[in-house]
């Protein structure tokens, strides 16, 4: 430790001097958080507006869980009531249902994870680990956040208009037509698709700045291949919003013109087609999944070389890894279609296609498995979460190979098993992603030292809680209980149960983590510039526990002899 | 200062060929439409049948002859959309056709409501791969019918199926093709669709 101190004080010299000038001056609250330019207080924002919607989000699953423990309808009639509709109509039931399932699918995927990993860690991060000053565009990024927050109030906005049924657009998250078209009237749709524009165009605003500054703003001698890994997660990840997203802005601008102007692109009387809808929706859609679970790979790489205190291993094949996943990500849509009528040959194709990115992704794991071989080990908290991560993501994994199969699919589509395979990869994967980046960096943004202890009994109660919710709705759905239904028959019950107990565990757990937080800004200790010492070293600890609030003022130079992994200055 | 207005533009030039990538996929979303209609048109994908000139249809008459003279059973479907008060049916369920000779088949649509009615009608075949192979010369696909009350049309569909269907390995096994047609109700009237 003391080497490293001294080290940075070396390399620093320069520009701690000019910080007592004005690097840190800040503006006032008002123009700092409402017209922000600084890419961290962006992230700052972006993290505190997803922890928002991700307890909005959380929420209703609670209420989803809460209904489904037994049989029979119990919940939803008060929610009903409390939103002013009829509670004794079933059909307001279900329809109230279904705006719950849409609400919870956009929420945790678009004003949840997206926000969380690229918005807040990425605008953090990927500045400080490229020795940049700040994004390449920093009011660009300043409109990406308020039009991601435009578009969380639009969301908000649908649930108190009327969507058809009753109150609320039921849709699902992807919006099929002709449910989205003739199936829903009133203006609850309309805003739900008007906040995916708002939400698309914030991320492609954002994609395209962090596109440029990973191209253009890297410190001298900050090779490509020399990038820390979540950078390489973050510009893939760019690359797949700003190819992935306008497609998705055009199937839905077409939903609007469908709906409010007659037009007749998913309408078969008019000559359209529904699957066509379906097609370009999934064509976004899959890439949106990696787009949500990409940079937690990057994460996931930072921490398990942090404390293994070793360079991650097979760094090139980590990157081109992703690369990978990225391109083959867009030719595997039709895999969500397979009961829309594909010819055997097409379903053929489309299970080998999805089969191949198994093999991206298993280099993957077993480079972060071979990363710990032999590397000296400390189970902080941002380290198990990873494993868990790696336990968990791979559980998912396996089931979605087996899910890649057209023939299977048949049998298993829409059912709780399909539900189960995506929670695993982004409920567990992403979000322990999260909370890995989350413990990991916490420190860092806040200055403050969270308490690991409090974040160990998190991750266990999180592990447990998830487990128990998730892992039983593989056998549901085998049994074949369909997704997106609050009633069933009583054959379902047992497991049903078990999952809402899993649901309170997890809930619990939830609990330690808002404890944790306050406890770190209450009493926290402050944060050393790098506490986690000698396995952190990428170039944002460097600097101090919080950066100030202008960074690398003199640009940080990595020399040649420094190899991919190490970006710290040369020790005295 | 000279290094700083460089990497401006130099943003500016990479932040500019991101935002014209994203506008190239907006357009390929539109593009899409038209694309796969011309991909199904192409491929015969979902069914979609063929359109064919008379001359095309000698032509696969004289292919036909030298073939053998084998059959194939074709199914007549008709469907209503919930909306359209028509009773739409064929005139013959089933009928058994020479590949590559031209059948005439008939389909009858009577409207039952009070009001005149504008419909327009959707079609494809079953099995899918059957599609590219399906020849109509003549038939009332997405021409607008309007029926007066108890008015009742017959319509005719001049087909003929390609005598290619008989090499393509997919169309070993199927013997019977089924051509169903879905009648619409056109949009632009007074009264609101109720469905």
């Amino acid at each position: 430790m003391a080497t490293t101190a001294k080290g940075l004080d070396a390399h620093h010299d320069a520009h701690a001097h000019a910080e007592h000038h004005g690097a840190d001056h800040k503006p006032g609250f008002f123009a700092r958080w409402f017209m922000s330019t600084n890419h961290k207080d962006i992230g700052t924002l972006y993290l505190i507006f997803a922890i928002f919607a991700g307890i909005i989000g959380g929420a209703i699953s609670g209420i989803m869980r809460a209904e489904l423990a037994q049989p029979g309808i119990q919940v939803l009639g008060t929610w009903v009531q409390l939103m002013g509709g009829d509670s004794a109509s079933m059909d307001a039931n279900y329809h109230l249902w279904n705006v719950f399932i849409t609400a919870h699918g956009l929420i945790m995927v678009f004003f949840m994870v997206m926000p969380a990993i690229i918005g807040g860690f990425g605008n953090w991060f990927v500045p400080l680990m490229i020795g940049a000053p700040d994004m390449a565009f920093p009011r660009m990024n300043n409109i990406s956040f308020w039009l991601t927050v435009a578009g969380f109030c639009s969301l908000l906005f649908s649930l108190f208009v009327p969507g058809g049924t009753g109150m609320g657009a039921g849709v699902g998250w992807t919006v099929y037509a002709p449910l989205s078209t003739s199936g829903s009237t009133g203006p609850a749709v309309d805003f739900a698709i008007f906040s995916l524009h708002l939400a698309g165009a914030g991320s492609i605003l954002g994609a395209t700045n962090f596109i440029t500054t990973i191209f253009n703003m890297r410190a001298p001698g900050m090779t490509l291949h020399k990038m820390p890994l979540f950078v390489w997660s973050v510009l893939v990840t760019a690359f797949l919003l700003l190819l992935a997203l306008p497609v998705l802005a055009a199937a839905i601008t077409m939903l609007l013109t469908d709906r409010n102007f007659g037009t007749t692109f998913y309408d078969p009387s008019g000559g359209g087609d529904p699957v066509l809808y379906q097609h370009l929706f999934w064509f976004f859609g899959h890439p949106e999944v990696y787009i949500m679970i990409l940079p937690g790979f990057g994460i996931i790489s930072q921490i398990v070389a942090t404390f293994s205190r070793k360079p991650v291993f097979g760094y090139l094949g980590m990157a081109y890894a992703m690369v990978a996943i990225g391109v083959v990500g867009f030719i595997v849509w039709a895999h969500h279609m397979y009961t829309t009528g594909l010819d055997v040959n097409t379903k053929m194709y489309f299970t080998a296609a999805t089969m191949v990115i198994a093999v991206p992704t298993g280099v993957k794991i077993f480079s972060w498995i071979a990363t710990m071989w032999g590397g000296s080990i400390e189970f902080k908290s941002p380290m198990v979460w990873a494993l868990g991560f790696i336990f968990l993501f791979t559980i998912g994994g396996v089931t979605g190979v087996y899910l890649a199969n057209g023939g299977i699919d048949d049998a298993v589509h829409d059912t709780y098993f399909v539900v189960a395979h995506f929670h695993y990869v982004l409920s567990m994967g992403a979000v322990f992603a999260l909370f890995a980046g989350f413990y990991y960096w916490f420190p860092k943004m806040s200055g403050k030292m969270h308490s690991e202890l409090l974040a160990h009994l998190h991750f266990w109660g999180f592990f447990i809680g998830v487990n128990v919710i998730f892992f039983p709705q593989h056998f549901l759905g085998l049994d074949g209980m369909p997704r997106r239904i609050p009633d069933y028959t009583p054959a379902y019950g047992y497991w049903n149960e078990v999952s809402t107990i899993g649901y309170y565990i997890m809930a619990a757990s939830m609990l330690l983590f808002f404890a944790n937080v306050a406890y770190a800004f209450l009493a926290g200790r402050k944060a050393a510039d790098n506490y986690w010492g000698e396995g952190a070293t990428t170039l944002e600890w460097t600097l101090s526990s919080p950066p100030p609030f202008h960074q690398y003022e003199t640009l940080p130079v990595i020399e040649d002899h420094h190899d991919y992994h190490d970006h710290r200055p040369e020790k005295a | 200062m000279a290094a700083i207005i460089a990497i401006d533009q130099r943003n500016a030039r990479v932040g500019m060929l991101a935002i014209l990538g994203a506008l190239a996929m907006l357009g390929l979303g539109y593009a899409s439409v038209p694309l796969y209609r011309l991909f199904c048109q192409v491929t015969g994908f979902g069914g979609t049948t063929q359109r064919a000139s008379e001359s095309d249809a000698d032509a696969a008459a004289r292919i036909a002859q030298s073939a053998g003279g084998r059959t194939i059973s074709i199914r007549f479907d008709a469907n209503t959309a919930s909306d359209l008060p028509w009773t739409f049916r064929p005139a013959q369920p089933t009928d058994t056709v020479q590949i590559g000779i031209r059948d005439l088949t008939t389909y009858v649509a009577r409207n039952d409501s009070s009001v005149p009615i504008t419909g327009t009608a959707t079609f494809n075949v079953e099995p899918e791969q059957a599609g590219r192979y399906f020849n109509k010369i003549q038939c009332f696909c997405f021409t607008e019918q309007t029926l007066k009350p108890g008015q009742q049309v017959s319509m005719p569909v001049l087909y003929y199926i390609d005598p290619a269907a008989l090499e393509d390995e997919r169309m070993k096994g199927v013997d019977q093709i089924t051509l169903s047609y879905t009648f619409h109700r056109v949009k632009e009237q007074g009264s609101q669709p109720t469905g």
